[in-house]
């Protein structure tokens, strides 16, 4: 037989109010947002409290898990569970953004040069991208790649480095490198999301402009959303570093960040590549 | 698989309370109750659905406009799928998996007890907002389970809340599914390898995969189909440069791989009542484990067969008819193998095995139309009408729904700790079984006839198969009460049942009590 070590228990919580709380707090998001677009004046309140609710939820829930590790119940055969579940949370993420990249793609390169074979409908229309459809006389001047784009992607690839440079700082014990590197990834991540809004300011298109229109502020803007979660998540870490929660061996919490910041850095040089350059 | 220990469970504890009341349901964090919760939940949702299914099959009991206006009856059909779907085989399959998997592989719990519970405590706030849209102005969505634009996107308030309602479900699966992986890879017990898994744990790791693949997938399309709805994108109008095709390629490549999500944890259901009542290992289990995934993999590549009608290239529909017709190779790996298991073996006929061998013989005859609709030529007259209806019903309603209750029978046992009613559940089988193809057989004459599917009218030559199928019909819908009452009466009053009530059972849930300690595996049992 063959003899595994195995740890003798598996930390099983004791029940919890979150899980529900949390159940709440999307019904009301999803009942409020409909109403909201449906320009119900009940709408926005749902949704107020609904965000409201769910922050507490996040808040509560999360610190009950820190308190666990902290109290030390996770041992290691949880920490590992923690990494699967990281791993497969991102890949989801992965597939979400493949979605999108998959109607840029398809639209590009299948339905707007068929637009302009068939003819039919619009006669006279040709095949080009950037394009706002045949439907309507707009052209889109789109943003040059090698401006505000490539300085973000400057940018988000420093964060990347200056995360790991953290990451050295933790395994080596040197909680100021852990500190000045989470920091600076704050910082960069910070200034990512105010070019990016500074970019969709002075962009002379809109999203209701056309299919390039469509698939530029959705990648976009759902990669923002990601960057600005990515770093509240970062400075949730800094502060816990700060009341020193990791150790060399146990800083599980801060490489599942680092993991979905590089995850967001993959992203943005597709976007980058896809949506700003090519 | 057998155990040399099997654990000591009443001496261990950390924060194991076993809350009572109302507590024990809203905040559990037992894998257990939540599956307990899931199974309730896809057993009301079936009734509610099926209810639709009623009033939609009593529409076309005749010919002529009875009871509905079009637009009622097409929101009956579009909320019976979508409810059945994603109310009441998903969940219903999830609950299962809750139940059975930390049994299975000797683990205490799931992975993550407390995400377990949201992922259960989404379901009904989705169904919450799924029901509330028949009370919208304008009604409940009508344009098929598909969503297909332009029509998704032209209609009233209930398509927004049915969006963010399937955003809060695909959340919930993805959850769900990140635990059923994390749990399966992490939380075996010593020496259960991969290999040793039994393949009903095998089949629910390789759907959690295809969920976390594909319900992302699906929350892009549909979040496309809000900005279209609302903030002036053109991701599927023509004028704007998009393609209302797109739509259907993104669907789909979800669709199929749900299809599969839906089947795979029945085969899984399967592969584990047909050895028990055979007496005889599975034949083939290794090529079982193999032909689940290669029907995981192949389900990625097929997607457009469900789209020959919208002019694609010729090179298009002749790559995804192959791929299509190539699935049945690891499908009929998986009916020759339980046919293979069967051979010799020494048969009993109790409720789950009868639904078991009626899942064999009627999922086949789904397959078989399957294949059928992969001809691009042959599809291209029967899209969209009832041959196709009768297909996916033969492989969702006989092949799921059928898998579902022989599961339910087999394991009551286990979980409820009493026997429910054999000579109840025959008769339940045999009018579900009969019911079935008497509702669903003639579907496939009014296909191949041409009646179109969706249409609360037809022709007067359809009359006759209508009223035949309406008739199996109700009696199907009313012979599931008989299934209620079993589990009901079973729960309350059954005779106690055995540890191991079945005789050719052999996975580890059966060297537990019946019903099982709150906490399954305290100290993991070791597998040879
Ligand atoms: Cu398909």
């Amino acid at each position: 037989m063959e003899t595994h070590p195995h740890p003798a228990t598996y930390y099983v919580p004791a029940s919890s109010i979150w899980p529900l709380v949390g159940s709440v707090a999307l019904l009301s998001l999803g009942a409020g947002f409909a109403l909201l677009l449906n320009e119900q004046p009940v709408g926005p309140y749902l949704v107020a409290i609904g965000a409201g609710i769910l922050l507490i939820m996040l808040i509560g829930w999360f610190g009950d898990v820190i308190d666990e590790t902290q109290a030390g119940k996770h041992a290691e055969q949880v920490e590992t569970s923690f990494r699967w579940g990281m791993v497969w949370f991102i890949f989801s993420e992965v597939m979400f953004f493949a979605g999108f990249f998959g109607a840029l793609f398809y639209a590009r390169n299948l339905a707007v040069p068929m637009l302009a074979d068939a003819q039919i409908l619009w006669p006279g229309f040709s095949a080009s991208w950037p394009t706002a459809g045949p439907g309507t006389d707009a052209t889109i001047t789109p943003v040059a790649a090698w401006g505000l784009p490539a300085l973000n992607t400057l940018i988000l690839l420093s964060s990347g480095a200056t995360v790991t440079w953290a990451h050295w700082g933790v395994l080596q014990g040197r909680k100021n490198q852990l500190l000045l590197g989470l920091a600076l990834t704050v910082i960069l991540g910070a200034l990512f999301i105010a070019l990016q809004i500074h970019e969709y300011g002075d962009a002379a298109f809109s999203i209701r402009d056309g299919i390039y229109g469509a698939t530029f502020y959705l990648l976009t803007g759902f990669h923002g959303v990601h960057v600005m979660l990515g770093t509240a998540m970062l400075f949730v870490i800094f502060w816990r570093a700060l009341f020193g929660h990791f150790t060399a061996r146990r800083h599980f919490a801060f490489e599942a960040v680092a993991w979905y910041w590089h995850f967001v850095d993959v992203v943005w040089l597709l976007l980058f590549v896809f949506v700003y350059w090519l | 698989m057998n155990t040399t220990t099997i654990s000591d469970t009443a001496s261990h504890h950390d924060e194991h309370d076993a809350p009572t009341g109302i507590a024990r349901w809203l905040a559990s964090t037992n894998h257990k109750d939540i599956g307990t919760l899931y199974l309730w939940f896809s057993l009301f949702m079936f009734f509610f659905a099926g209810a639709l299914a009623m009033l939609v099959r009593a529409e076309l009991f005749q010919p002529g406009l009875q009871l509905f206006q079009p637009e009622v009856f097409n929101q009956l059909t579009t909320m019976h799928g979508l409810i059945m779907i994603f109310g009441a085989i998903m969940p219903a399959l999830v609950g299962f998996a809750n139940w059975q998997i930390p049994l299975m592989i000797g683990a205490p719990d799931m992975a993550f007890p407390r995400l377990n519970n949201w992922s259960f405590w989404l379901l009904p706030a989705a169904g919450i907002l799924l029901i509330a849209t028949f009370f919208v102005p304008g009604g409940a969505i009508s344009g098929g389970w598909t969503m297909y634009p332009p029509l998704y996107i032209q209609g009233g308030m209930a398509y927004d809340i049915s969006i963010l309602a399937i955003h809060i479900l695909g959340i919930s699966s993805i959850m769900g599914a990140i635990n059923i992986i994390t749990t399966i890879l992490n939380m075996r017990a010593p020496g259960m390898t991969l290999m040793k898994m039994p393949l009903f744990v095998w089949t629910w790791l390789i759907t959690a995969f295809l969920l976390v693949a594909v319900m992302p997938v699906l929350a892009a399309a549909i979040t496309m189909l809000l900005t279209d709805r609302h903030f002036g994108t053109h991701f599927f109008n023509a004028a704007g440069g998009g393609d209302p095709v797109m739509f259907q390629h993104i669907f789909w490549f979800f669709g199929h791989p749900e299809v599969y999500i839906m089947i795979l944890p029945a085969f899984g259901i399967i592969s584990t009542t047909i050895p028990a009542f055979a007496r005889k290992p599975l034949f083939g289990y290794a090529s079982m484990v193999y032909a689940v995934a290669s029907i995981a993999f192949l389900s990625f590549i097929v997607w457009a067969h469900h789209m020959f009608t919208t002019g694609m290239p010729v090179g298009g529909q002749l790559f995804f008819m192959y791929t299509t017709m190539l699935i049945a190779i690891p499908t009929g790996v998986k009916v020759f193998n339980w046919v293979a298991t069967l051979w010799r073996g020494s048969i009993t006929f109790e409720t789950p095995m009868l639904f078991s061998i009626a899942f064999v013989c009627l999922f086949t005859i789904g397959g078989f139309s399957g294949l059928v609709l992969a001809l691009v030529p042959v599809d291209i007259q029967l899209q969209d009408t009832y041959y196709v209806v009768a297909h996916f019903h033969y492989v969702l309603f006989s092949g799921s729904a059928m898998a579902i209750m022989a599961g339910v029978y087999y394991w009551l046992p286990k979980w409820s700790g009493r026997m429910y009613n054999e000579t109840l559940g025959k008769l339940h089988f045999w009018l579900t079984a009969i019911a079935f193809n008497i509702t669903f057989f003639p579907m496939h004459f009014l296909g191949l006839a041409g009646m179109p599917r969706r249409i609360p009218d037809y022709a007067l030559q359809f009359a006759d198969f209508n009223m035949i199928s309406s008739i199996g019909g109700f009696m199907l819908g009313v012979s599931q009460l008989l299934f209620l009452y079993n589990v009901v009466q079973c729960i309350r009053r059954g005779t106690p049942a055995a540890d191991k009530p079945w005789e050719g059972a052999d996975t580890l849930e059966w060297t537990l009590s019946s019903p099982p300690p709150y906490h399954s595996f305290v100290t993991p049992p070791h597998i040879k």
